[in-house]
Parts: C-alpha cells; structure tokens; sequence
C-alpha cells in the first residue's frame, strides 16, 4: 500500500451530505482531481448559498443517503464516501429525533445499498473520536483498539456507536470493498463553522467547575487532505484523525482571550437542557461529557498508514482565534502590556523607596 | 530558587513577548554612594518579581504546554514544586538516600509502599525526585479511578503529572521514557490501621509489573519511612465510609475532633531509600506469563518490607530531628 496514493484511483464517487459545510468542500475537492473521472454529491436539503459556489464541478442527486437503493447499481459506482451525520441536533429541522434518523437509518440503508452494489470497491465512513465514550476509567490516551467502557450520554456519541456497528457488519459481508472508518477530532480552523467553535467564539465561555479537559482539534483542511487521501489510495481500518498535541480547556480559552465562567456539572447539564428546549444552542450531553472528561487520541496509525501527519492541535486551534480575533475579551497585547505596566510600577517605587532611604 | 531554574526562567522571558532586561543599571547610576551588595538584591528582586509577573502572564494567556496526559510542566514546576518543598524539607525534615538506583534518563518504574490515610507519601515522593536527583526528574504518579472521580483533585493530580492507573497509560509513559510512579496497595495500604503501620499489604494483581516487563522498563523499589504517622489512623467507621462512597473513613488522634485542624499531618520524621533496580528487559517476552509476573511482585514486596525495617531502625523515635 503506498501511502497517498494507489494503482487504481476510483472512476464515479458518491459523496453523501453535500448540502452541509464538510460535504460540500469534499465533493468539491474530489471533483477538482483530475484522476477521478465523476463526482455524484447526495443529499436531501438545498444546499445553501455559500456551498453552492463549491459545487459546480459536482453532479447532484437530492435523494437523501437513505434512499440511494438501485442508483448505486446504475450508476457504476466504486467509491462511496459517507459524511452525512449530522452532530447535534438542530431544533429547526426535527431536533434529536430527525438527527437519529439521519444518522443511524440513513447509514444503515446506506450500507444497505452499498452491500448490493456489484462494482463497489471502497467505502469511506466519517466516524469520531467520540466512539470512545466518557468514563472517569478510561485511558488517557485513545488507541484505535479501545473499547468504550460506558454507552455515552449523549445523542451523537450512541449515534456514532450504532453507525461503526453497521460498517462491522458490512466489513463481514463484504470483504472485498475497502471499508476506512475516520474517527475525527473535533474540526476547528479559519472557516468551520461547529458547535465547537460557536462556543469558543463567545466572549464568556462556561466551562465544567473542576473539570479542565484536555482536548484535540483538527484542522479543517487536513481532514479534507485525509478524506482525499482515502478515496485516492487504499486505507483500510479505523484510523484515529486529530491535531497531535493537546489543549487543556482553559488553555485554550484563554488562548482565544474569552474568559471561562465555570459552572458546577448538574447545572451545566440542567443548562444545556434548557437550552435545547427552548431553542437556542446546541450544546447538549455530548458536549458536557467531552468537557468533563475531555477526549485525546492516539494518531500513529494514521502517520504510519497515511504518511501524512496534521497539524497540531494548537496550531490548528491558532488558525481559528486569528479568524475570530477580533471579539476577543483580553488579547495578549493587552496582557503584555499590563505585565510591563505593573513591572514598571514595581521599579518605580522600588527606586523611589532606595532613594528616600 | 537554585540557580539553573532561574536561568531558565530568564530564558522564557525572551519568549514572545521579551520583557526588557532589569533596569539595575540605572539604579546604581542613582545610587552609586550605596555599597554594591544591597544592589545586587535588588537586582534579584526585580528578576523575581518579572519572572513572577512573566509567569501570571503566561498563564492567563494560555502560553504553555500540556502533555497528553494533561501534565502542565511550567504550573508544576512554579507552583506546586515549591509549595511541596516546604512540606518536605520543613515539616517532614525527609532524607533521601539510593538516588544513583533512580535511572538519570529513560523509563522506570519506582514501586513504593502506601501509607497514611491521606496519600501524601506519593506527593512527597515526588518532591523528593524532582529536588534530589540530579536530573529533577518528574514522577508521574499513577492513581486510583476515585482521585479521577473527583472535581479539582482529578485536575490537580492530571496537572502535577498523574494519570488513571491502568496499563495502557503506564506502558504509553514508559515508552515515552518517563519515571513511572506506582503504589501497588492502593486503598489497602493508605487505609490500614495505625496499628498495622509498615506492614505491607497485598499487592493487587501485578498489573505494575506486566507494565513493566511489556516496555522492558527496569523497577525501582522505594521504601517510604514516616507516611504512617502523620494521620494514625485509630477506627475506620465503614458504614459512614460506605454512604459517603469512599473506601474509609478515618478516625485519627485530631480527626474530625478538630475539624479542618485535623487535617493537619504530624511532623513525623521521613526516610526514603530507592532500592537497586530490578531489569527486566531480559523478561519481555513472559509479560503474560502469570508466574513471572508473581515472582517479580513477590520479589518487590520483599524488598520493600525489608528496606522498610531496615530503615524503622535507624529511625527510632518517628518524630525525632
């Protein structure tokens, strides 16, 4: 196997999730490579005004994942590239139940197609790090190997188990496609627009009271570089995707210069609740657990099968607070600044008291 | 502060945001009747209180690292460091002897006994590597899922260098090349009786020292001599213990008669003598033979239990000088 590239790049590849932010730049990627000679984006919602623009290159079918049934057969298709999850759930378009749905059932039928489908040769399914769950007994550090020790609490992170389940099942029966299962990190970059980075874009940040977790980020251009790696070349397995390095939370609170209000547990899980009921954020369970016990993976495999490392967590993370810089609470001018002020003061006094005496 | 922190310290200062050197210069032009000792304190003032203000700096910018682990070298070394020192040197007056069976660079695991109702013979042990040994070498501590459990604790100790004692984490460390700290006994050995004091207990199920064989890492025994006496525990009140969820509830002479002053330790007087490594790179291969791992525990236990009387003798009074 030979790392980035291979023999026989794919000829038609399916995108699923188009219409949303990471569909989109895939598809558009994938069709800008010369080596891949069709590019068929599917999904279910109008994609919106700023995707639009990337998706001229992309032929579009508005079938949604789920539905795919005879069109994978039809259209000769040998790579299907699955990236339609959705995270958390949006109050306008069905909340949880409509998340599941999309998540878990479309997955399911999606492989459901895919298993029909005779020319198929390659599958690459989105996963996360989340697959790893929440204990207070886990690991520090994720290998692809860990199991989870606890269903996770939240939405996503079931979702997510449900959704390796089916690729496990699907490896089993059909052994010859090559299944690559990315776990990714949390994305964060200039552009992403998450949950995540919503949150870190807030001038307050409420944070877990006693809890600091130690994060990982991954840069939105290197999951695009690795997505594009694995429809070009042939990486089969689960592969852990993050920035190497790690950011305690307060860290890089601090870092984006907010300022972090911590709040006891129970509340920020009762908060979180609030909030989805009444519509507005959506940070829920997933987003506590990660908070409180915070998430780092090991990345080896990746580099070794990949040959390709991304950049680090904080680099990573620097890109986002240079795009949103500008609502920043206490930059670290103004700390530099404060600190050469006091410094100043000190000596001043100092002087002036040696003087006197 | 020994003379190589802080030169380190000074070569942070040229970080990103470089604060000018100290103005010392200037105030010996104003000064220049004055004799140059008293100067020359200034001088360590000021870079005391830059290095202060650099390090406040630093922090509420988020300018340091974090390991994966969550081990924050810079808090650690400024904060926690010096607190413990006082601890160790002043109140527990401890002595340190073996240091040269402590590996300088590279992977070891330093096996310990546990005592004293609260694990602060772990915090100790750690001081003691960090201000003895030649290298300042960082332990990093291996701890019982309850200390993960908690709020602040979890942070303190993930910040310190600790992490969740199960063999993935310590053989990821040891392969990192870290010094590896491990109490075996766990609750057993923090939580026996006063009466019970320097016996050893069990020593779970050798999990240390599959850890150990997997990385080839050689094992370092360390006997703790005063751990016992600074909370003596009398009774053990297991059903308060119980709905509390903890794994004792201890009664001591001061505890909890006197509330929060009965948190205070006891000086005892503290021994620790690291003993000669034990290699195991010749063993690698049996990390999954039951056997090997049992012998090599046995092999442990003893040697601490011994070390552990030998040192009892020459320390006859526990709160002698």
């Amino acid at each position: 196997m030979t790392p980035g590239g291979s023999q026989s790049p794919p000829g038609v590849v399916v995108v699923t999730g188009v219409s949303r932010y990471l569909g989109a730049h895939v598809a558009a990627r994938l069709a800008a490579d010369p080596r891949i000679d069709r590019v068929i984006g599917i999904d279910l919602p109008e994609p919106g005004p700023e995707v639009d623009a990337l998706l001229d290159q992309v032929e579009r079918i508005r079938v949604d994942a789920g539905s795919v049934g005879g069109l994978l057969a039809d259209l000769d298709v040998d790579t299907v590239v699955h990236l339609a999850l959705v995270s958390s759930p949006d109050p306008q378009h069905g909340g949880r139940a409509a998340m599941k749905e999309q998540n878990v059932i479309g997955t399911m039928q999606l492989l459901a197609a895919c298993q029909r489908a005779p020319r198929l040769r390659k599958i690459v399914v989105r996963s996360s790090t989340a697959a790893y769950g929440a204990s207070f007994r886990d690991p520090a550090v994720f290998t692809e190997e860990t199991e989870p020790r606890e269903v996770p609490r939240g939405g996503f992170g079931r979702d997510i188990l449900d959704i390796e389940g089916y690729v496990r099942g699907f490896r089993r029966r059909r052994g010859d496609v090559t299944a690559t299962v990315l776990r990714f990190a949390p994305f964060i970059g200039s552009t992403a627009d998450t949950t995540l980075t919503r949150y870190f874009a807030q001038p307050v940040v409420p944070t877990i009271f006693g809890r600091d977790a130690r994060l990982q980020f991954l840069h939105f251009d290197d999951a695009l570089e690795v997505l594009h790696r694995s429809v070009v070349g042939d990486h089969s397995g689960t592969f852990n995707v993050a920035g190497p390095g790690v950011l305690a939370l307060s860290q890089a609170i601090r870092r984006a210069g907010r300022v972090a209000v911590p709040v006891l547990e129970p509340g920020l899980s009762g908060a979180a609740a609030l909030a989805r009921v009444m519509g507005f954020g959506r940070y829920g369970l997933d987003q506590v657990d990660l908070f409180v016990h915070g998430r780092v993976v090991d990345i080896s495999r990746l580099e070794r099968e990949y040959a390709f490392t991304p950049r680090s967590t904080a680099a990573a993370f620097d890109d986002f607070v240079r795009a949103h810089h500008g609502r920043a609470v206490v930059t670290r001018e103004q700390l530099a600044a404060a600190e050469q002020l006091v410094l100043d003061q000190i000596r001043q006094v100092r002087a002036a008291v040696r003087e006197r005496s | 502060m020994t003379g190589p922190e802080e030169r380190h310290d000074e070569a942070r200062l040229d970080g990103r945001y470089a604060v000018p050197a100290p103005v010392a210069p200037d105030v010996t032009r104003r000064n220049g009747h004055r004799p140059s000792a008293p100067d020359q304190a200034g001088d360590v003032w000021d870079r005391r209180v830059a290095a202060g203000l650099a390090f406040l700096r630093r922090r509420l910018a988020g300018d340091y690292e974090v390991d994966e682990f969550g081990f924050d070298r810079d808090l650690t070394g400024a904060v926690f460091h010096p607190l413990l020192r006082r601890l160790y040197r002043d109140w527990f007056r401890t002595e340190v002897t073996g240091l040269e069976n402590v590996p300088a660079d590279g992977a070891g695991l330093i096996v310990g006994n546990h005592s004293g109702t609260v694990a602060l013979d772990a915090l100790i042990l750690s001081t003691a590597l960090h201000h003895e040994h030649p290298d300042h070498r960082n332990l990093r501590l291996l701890g019982a899922d309850l200390i993960f459990r908690m709020p602040v604790v979890s942070e303190i100790a993930r910040k310190t260098g600790g992490t969740m004692a199960c063999n993935p984490d310590a053989e990821r460390l040891m392969r990192n090349g870290e010094l590896v700290g491990v109490f075996p006994e766990g609750f057993k050995g923090v939580g026996k009786l006063y009466a019970q004091r320097y016996k050893l207990q069990r020593f779970g199920r050798g999990g240390f020292v599959s850890a150990a064989l997997r990385t080839g890492t050689p094992i370092v025994p360390v006997a703790i001599v005063g751990g016992e006496e600074i909370y003596p525990m009398l009774a053990d009140i297991k059903p308060l213990a119980r709905l509390l969820k903890l794994p004792y509830f201890p009664v001591t002479p001061t505890f909890p008669w006197l509330g929060p002053l009965g948190m205070v330790p006891l000086p005892s007087k503290w021994l620790i003598e690291f003993c000669p490594p034990i290699p195991t790179e010749h063993l690698m291969d049996s990390a999954d033979d039951p056997l090997v791992v049992f012998n090599l525990a046995d092999q442990v236990r003893e040697t601490i239990q011994q070390t552990l009387h030998q040192l009892l003798e020459r320390r006859p009074d526990p709160f002698g000088p």
